[in-house]
């Protein structure tokens, strides 16, 4: 491999041919057409002897890059700790650290042997740090380094590339020849500055620091560094049968052995050659003085050291960059960023000296000497990329246009910098994260009507609740420190689950949680505790200018201080991990099924959704502003779309995860050959498929990656996902930033999925080789190329502000910016804020589709002329006013019928009688009389959309839209409207009816039944009354009060004054009279008390207040009070009295206990029941008899029965002298009485 | 009306172990005399209502429910027409009605076969007159009509005060203009809990936007609030996508503190 950056750097071949020849490998095209017109023929020679090793080039310069920049320590994001295996430190085996840090990924393949001798050919080591395993190219390359070193390096080759240095010496022994083993002296990039035994090895970009929240990842996959590696062994290549290859054995042995003669070779160079004497002083850095401090170099174009080479790389590397070569675009920013903001260079000397290894070719000479270097090889790089820079958002353009290293080296970019950030509008703004909002109660759809029995209504009822009281409990306590979301909550999810019995109440909940996911999730940060939000009231009186202030404060401060790095591990960040954690806790196999079909459900919904698509040539204002609302929506549909693709696959490839390490082997293949027959839980791959054909990539690829990203290792080895993989790969290689043509992706689309494949690539579960595969035969998934004219692709949908959504990662760049502005050591992790997006809520209305036949042809055309908005507008006018026609039906046709139905159903049951036959039967006939009446329906709704629609599109179009277009949509909107109601109502006008109707008649049912005589007429307060009787309550309780005083037992001084029992029966009927407050219950017990109360009137009961004399009530006054008691029940109660009560065993038996007992009152009473048609006298004598039956006192008994004779002796028909019987009464009760 | 902390607990203060009587009540009164009545009530019936929930187990053991009825007997039988069971539950701490209750429950049992239904019990608390024998008729309606703090009565006039509140609520809806959903109107469109009103349109009271509005004719100390919340509103928050602060439960009367500490997301008001 080298040697081709060799031949490169001795300008034997052009950059441009060395790319060619690069992309036509990893493109894969016939390996034999190396040779091209525009080719020159001794470039092409000199290339097409290392045909083989093509595909391991990219994968070289990329860690040859990270290996040259090992001695700078930028200021990035800590390095997480790694694994400082004994082997990693030991000279001699450069990849080891690096290797350590990918742990995961390296146990897929055999260790590589711990070979420690400093001896081993650096090239070759570099080599072999690669894959173990591969064998062929491995062999390949220590051979061509072999010839390399041998022939070539000491000569020209060597001067040329080192032009400051003394061109009679070999390069080794005037440059600082690096240790790549020290430690110390190539420290992790990104590492905090090393104190004296800090450092920990490592060779790449290592910036991700471990997220809690991966508790499902395996423990030790970090994305430290990128999967950058070698031909997968397990692909037959043609490599095999070039010349390199022959007759050499393959397999790991191979390896081995290739490693042992290097190892010799390079020992037996160490020997050679003597420990290299001090740097060029001009070279090298000043540095060993300051290595301990902070402070930084200051970079200085003219103390670049070898521009040609460096100008060299930086183009190769470039141009591998825009061929869409490397696997991770923004990594690669991220590292040219890393290399433009280093502080300073640690040399080898000081703190190592001894161990200097001999280094012989020319690459072996640090490409970065310096300070200078790096940022002169940074902002080399950058300039190829400016486009990719200026699309950026605001902020990292401004850091970067105020670099003033960039400025400093070269002010051609640093202007066009400025000026793309002056015009930049691409303001990435941190968004208040939505308050957890409850998904509101659905009418349609958690109607009791949709639940099984009432049971599992109510289930749901209560779960709903539980699932909320969860969900705020998580809020509430999420971030405490100690707080376990299993402890907390786990047993109460699961209790809750476990009450789940029905299959459609998991439906229902399933329905609620992803419901309540979208809600909650669809921006990254969602509802992370809002300071803010907490009291708004207060903020309210700061006006507008200052709590813009205050939001940027608070976003300043909120902001999640990292989002891990450039190449991040899926997480669940903010209120994604409640879901994430309940689904764990729930650990219920029924819900996640569920779970999984709707979300399978809602993603192939929403990936179907017919998205407006762009129409190039529109490019008036107006356009501009109807891209703005289509953009959002796009944006909602997407991070809809990934939210629930991210939990589809989490949950799908649940039970496959696991800590373990991969399987590998003969357990591997069974395990294939097991899953293999599992189909997906979506059909992701020809969803795929579709979304390329159909141009809309930009829509599908974003999910389909965050799917994708939860699958465990086995996923990518199945020939299903295989073929995914491919497909996206080869996509990723298609999606080339600098060809942009008319009809193809955006930019901006392009970036995103540059940055999401790029990100996906990293995921540790997919195999770090699968990059650099060589396509086999796949001619299967070719995309098709005759795609719609303009597919979603095409329009320009995404934003800068959705792109840093989708990727907050991005951010990184700035962030690195920040902190070299900053100059903050690294440490704290700096401060800049990960991206949130806006408040996305409710995906728009899914326009209709239109019919065939020539109108709707006709129709299309005449969209097709006018710009999208009228479409748009028409669409959803016809779609609101369909709505609405159902609705008006349902609320005047339908309510009507049920009317009828209602009285249809009274004449029934009046000729049927109390019966009223079956209900069902009653249903059936009253439907076949109904049902026919929805054909109206039809004609009514096409009225009604008729008479609606064109108002309302006249209303939403521009007042100057010529007359015949404003007639062409409204007749277009009044057709869609008419058909998008009519098709409803032709299919559910009668099933509609039936429901109502079948509700009204068990509605009119159950009011028949129970109790008919409190349905009975009720009157209401009359006009006048002002409703300031006393309230029933009082009521209740003031004759409560009198009840309890008369029950006893009671104080000496305790009594009730009859002028106050005459108030209060007034008052009594002003209430009866006002029917305001009156509630039924509360009628029935003022009846009832009040029936108490003349029972203890008649057993002259009540103790009256007043001097002892007095203390019974006076007969008249007692009657007096019994009459407003009488005509209260004649006229005032609407509700039944329970009279009879007064003739109960209890409240007769009152009498027993007085003496000396006096009846007349009785007597009076039911007299006057009689009179006023209150009680029958049938009735009365019934219960009189009764009386009898129960136990008295001997003369108790006798009285009684006398009374009852006296009662039925009386004449029938009351005279009109009663009053003067009455007065004659109280002698004959007395004398009963004391007789 | 709005109590402080200290005014409230010092009215709890003097409702320890107090029996829930008339009498009590009327000492209550006089010694809070700035207090209206219901509040010392509904205050009086809450205190009192906590301290039952406390103890409620210990009587409803069966030598506890022995040992009363043992003692209700011979208290009969010595003298039927004093009030034996009242004091009896007086003497034990325990709520009159609630006594009459578990002595009809036990005096049933060993009267009929079968245990007798919740249902017989409610209705022959309700109306005495249907118990099976006088004296203990009487005892239980001596018992109820002196409870202030339980049984029919009690539960009808809460009852009955709830209804009038809710319907003096709606008349100022209706008198400031203001369209809503009732409770019924609700529930015919499917709803599983609701509050007695949603406001069609909200309305902001005094800077907090209001979207339904739940009416509490009762004094809300700490614990109802805490109970509130957690039955009902919570509930109707769960369903009625109302963001940030936005709901309002009305209370006759409240303890200061307790209705502070509710969570933004629901306002406690106090008094209409």
């Amino acid at each position: 491999m080298a040697a081709v950056l060799e031949s490169l750097l001795r300008e034997e071949v052009s950059v441009a041919a060395v790319v060619r020849w690069i992309a036509r490998s990893t493109r894969g095209s016939e390996v034999t057409a190396l040779t091209r017109p525009q080719d020159n023929p001794g470039e092409a020679a000199a290339l097409s002897s290392l045909r083989p090793l093509r595909k391991e080039f990219v994968p070289f310069l990329l860690n040859f890059l990270r290996e040259q920049s090992s001695r700078v320590l930028p200021q990035g994001p800590p390095t997480p700790a790694k694994a400082p295996g004994a082997s990693a430190a030991l000279p001699g085996r450069p990849g080891g650290p690096s290797r350590g840090s990918r742990g995961a990924r390296s146990q897929l393949f055999p260790p590589t042997e711990a070979a420690s001798t400093a001896a081993e050919a650096p090239l070759a080591r570099r080599g072999g740090r690669r894959r173990g395993p591969g064998p062929a190219r491995e062999r390949g390359g220590r051979g061509l380094e072999e010839g390399v070193s041998g022939e070539n390096l000491p000569g020209a080759g060597g001067r040329r590339l080192r032009g400051s240095g003394s061109p009679s010496r070999p390069s080794l022994t005037l440059s600082d020849p690096p240790n790549l083993s020290n430690l110390e002296e190539f420290p992790p990039v990104g590492s905090v500055p090393p104190g004296p035994a800090g450092t920990k090895p490592s060779r790449r970009i290592n910036p991700t620091p471990v997220s809690e929240e991966r508790s499902l990842s395996k423990p030790k996959t970090c994305f430290t560094s990128p999967p950058i590696s070698c031909v997968p062994s397990s692909q037959p290549s043609a490599l095999d049968t070039s010349p390199w290859g022959l007759g050499l054995p393959p397999g790991c042995r191979s390896l081995q052995e290739e490693r042992e003669m290097l190892r010799k070779e390079r020992s037996k160079q160490l020997q050679q050659s003597p420990t290299p004497t001090c740097p060029t002083p001009e070279l090298g850095s000043p540095l060993p003085s300051r290595a301990g401090s902070l402070t930084d170099e200051p970079a200085d174009p003219a103390r670049v050291s070898s521009r040609q080479r460096l100008e060299l790389v930086a183009l190769v590397y470039s141009s591998c960059i825009a061929e869409n070569l490397v696997p991770n675009l923004f990594l690669e920013l991220f590292f040219v960023f890393q290399l433009l903001t280093a502080r300073r260079m640690v040399t080898a000397k000081d703190s190592d000296p001894e161990l200097s290894p001999g280094v012989l070719d020319s690459l072996e000479s640090p490409l970065f000497q310096s300070i200078h270097d790096c940022v002169f090889f940074a902002v080399q790089v950058l300039e190829c990329h400016f486009q990719v820079l200026s699309n950026l958002d605001k902020g990292t353009l401004k850091l970067l246009a105020e670099n003033e290293r960039l400025l400093c080296f070269s002010p051609a970019l640093q202007g066009r910098l400025r000026a793309a950030y002056e015009g930049s509008v691409a303001k990435v703004s941190l968004a208040m994260p939505p308050s957890a909002q409850a998904v509101s109660f659905q009418p349609e759809t958690d109607n009791r009507a949709n639940f099984s029995s009432d049971r599992a209504f109510h289930t749901f009822k209560k779960q709903r609740d539980v699932f909320y009281e969860v969900l705020r409990e998580w809020e509430d306590h999420h971030e405490e420190p100690g707080w376990d979301f299993e402890k907390g909550l786990g047993s109460r999810i699961r209790a809750m689950m476990g009450q789940l019995s029905a299959a459609c109440s998991h439906s229902h909940f399933v329905r609620l949680f992803q419901k309540q996911l979208l809600q909650m999730c669809q921006s990254p940060g969602g509802a992370g505790g809002t300071v803010l939000g907490e009291a708004p009231d207060v903020l309210s009186m700061l006006g507008a200018d200052k709590l813009g202030r205050l939001w940027r404060l608070q976003e300043r401060l909120m902001a999640p201080q990292s989002s891990g790095g450039p190449c991040p591990p899926p997480t669940f960040p903010g209120c994604q991990g409640f879901f994430r954690d309940f689904i764990l806790s729930a650990s219920s196999f029924q819900f996640n099924q569920h779970l999984m079909d709707s979300l399978s459900l809602k993603i192939r919904e929403l990936n179907g959704l017919a998205l407006p698509q762009h129409e190039p040539s529109d490019e008036d204002g107006e356009s501009d502003v109807d891209w703005q609302g289509e953009r959002r929506q796009f944006a909602v549909v997407l991070l809809s779309l990934r939210l629930l693709a991210k939990f589809l696959g989490f949950v799908a490839f649940l039970p496959y995860r696991g800590p373990e390490p991969p399987p590998t082997g003969e357990l591997q293949d069974s395990i294939l050959a097991l899953r293999s027959q599992v189909p997906p839980v979506l059909d992701v791959r020809t969803l795929l498929q579709r979304g390329l054909q159909a141009r809309r990539a930009v829509l599908t690829v974003p999910w389909l990656v965050e799917f994708l990203s939860f699958a465990d290792h086995v996923v990518p080895l199945l020939d299903y996902y295989r073929d995914i993989f491919i497909l996206l790969l080869r996509l990723h290689r298609s999606l080339v930033l600098s060809q942009e043509s008319e009809g193809k992706m955006c930019f901006l689309n392009k970036l995103l999925l540059l940055a999401v494949l790029g990100w996906l690539f990293q995921i540790p579960t997919v195999p770090e080789d699968l990059f650099f595969l060589e396509e086999g035969p796949s001619d299967a998934f070719e995309v098709d190329t005759v795609a719609p004219e303009h597919g979603l692709d095409a329009a320009p949908v995404v934003d800068q502000q959705l792109l840093y959504t989708c990727c907050p990662y991005i951010g990184e760049l700035r962030k690195l910016l920040a902190l070299w502005v900053s100059g903050s050591s690294g440490r704290s992790g700096g401060f800049m804020r990960k991206i949130t997006p806006t408040t996305t809520t409710g995906l728009g209305a899914q326009p209709s589709q239109t019919s065939q036949g020539l109108q709707a042809r006709l129709a299309q055309a005449f969209f097709h002329n006018q710009p999208p908005s009228l479409r748009r507008t028409v669409e959803f006018v016809a779609e609101r006013i369909g709505s609405n026609c159902v609705k008006h039906i349902k609320a005047t046709l339908v309510a009507d019928l049920v009317r009828q139905a209602e009285s249809l159903l009274q004449e029934q049951l009046v000729t049927q009688g109390e019966e009223g036959g079956d209900p069902a039967q009653l249903l059936e006939i009253l439907c076949s009389q109904l049902c026919p009446h929805g054909a109206q329906a039809l004609a009514l709704g096409r009225e009604f959309c008729q008479r609606k629609s064109p108002g309302a599109v006249r209303a939403l179009l521009p007042e100057e839209t010529p007359a015949a277009v404003l007639s062409s949509a409204e007749n277009i909107a009044v057709g869609l409207a008419t058909e998008k109601a009519c098709a409803w109502l032709s299919a559910n006008i009668t099933a509609l009816i039936r429901r109502e109707v079948k509700a009204a008649v068990s509605r009119t049912l159950r009011a028949q039944g129970p109790e008919p005589a409190a349905r009975g007429e009720r009157r209401g307060c009359s006009r006048a009354c002002e409703h300031h009787a006393p309230l029933p309550s009082h009521l209740i309780s003031e004759i409560k009060d009198v009840l309890s005083l008369a029950v006893g037992p009671r104080d000496p001084d305790e009594g009730v004054s009859p002028e106050h029992l005459e108030q209060l029966l007034g008052q009594l009927g002003q209430t009866l009279r006002c029917r305001q407050f009156l509630c039924p219950p509360a009628e029935q017990h003022l009846a009832k008390c009040s029936v108490e109360l003349a029972s203890l009137l008649v057993a002259d009961q009540i103790p009256i207040l007043g001097p002892p004399a007095q203390y019974r009530l006076e007969r008249g006054q007692a009657r007096r009070l019994l009459h407003m008691l009488l005509s209260l029940w004649k006229e005032d109660f609407q509700g039944p009295v329970p009279l009879q009560l007064l003739l109960s065993p209890r409240n007769v038996g009152l009498l027993a206990d007085t003496r000396p007992r006096e009846w007349d009152l009785l007597l009076f009473l039911l007299r006057e029941l009689v009179e006023k048609g209150l009680m029958g006298r049938m009735e009365i004598e019934a219960c009189l008899g009764s009386l009898h039956q129960a136990q008295w006192p001997g003369d108790f008994a006798e009285e009684l029965a006398t009374l009852s004779n006296l009662f039925l002796a009386e004449p029938p028909l009351p005279e009109p002298q009663l009053r003067a019987c009455e007065l004659v009464q109280p002698n004959r009760g007395t004398v009963l009485a004391q007789s | 009306m709005i109590l402080t902390k200290a005014q409230y607990e010092e009215i709890a203060q003097c409702l320890v172990s107090v029996p829930p009587t008339r009498q009590s009540l009327r000492k209550l009164k006089q010694r809070f005399p700035s207090q209206s009545q219901a509040t010392l009530l509904s205050i009086f019936s809450q205190e009192y209502q906590k301290h039952i929930k406390r103890t409620h187990a210990k009587h409803h053991t069966s030598e506890a429910i022995e040992s009363y009825y043992q003692r209700y007997l011979n208290g009969v039988v010595k003298n039927g027409a004093a009030p034996v069971l009242l004091d009896l539950a007086n003497e034990v701490d325990y709520a009159p009605s609630l006594m009459a209750r578990l002595i009809l429950e036990r005096f049933l049992q060993e009267h009929e076969e079968t245990a007798p239904s919740k249902s017989v019990i409610n209705s022959m608390l309700r109306d005495p007159s249907q118990i099976p024998d006088g004296v203990l008729a009487n005892q239980v309606y001596q018992c109820i009509v002196n409870d202030c703090c339980y049984g029919p009565l009690v539960d009808c006039i809460k009852h009955a005060i709830g209804h009038e509140h809710e319907v003096l609520l709606r008349d100022l809806l209706l008198e400031k203009n203001l369209s809503f959903l009732d409770e019924d109107q609700l529930r015919a469109k499917g709803y599983d809990k609701t509050p007695d009103f949603i406001l069609q349109v909200p309305v902001a009271v005094e800077g907090h936007i209001i979207h339904w509005i739940e009416s509490k004719a009762s004094f809300g100390d700490e614990c109802s609030h805490h109970a509130y919340l957690h039955d009902q509103f919570w509930s109707y928050w769960n369903r009625l996508r109302t963001p940030g602060r936005s709901s309002c439960s009305v209370f006759k009367s409240s303890l200061a503190s307790s209705w502070k500490k509710s969570p933004p997301k629901i306002i406690i008001r106090i008094g209409l």
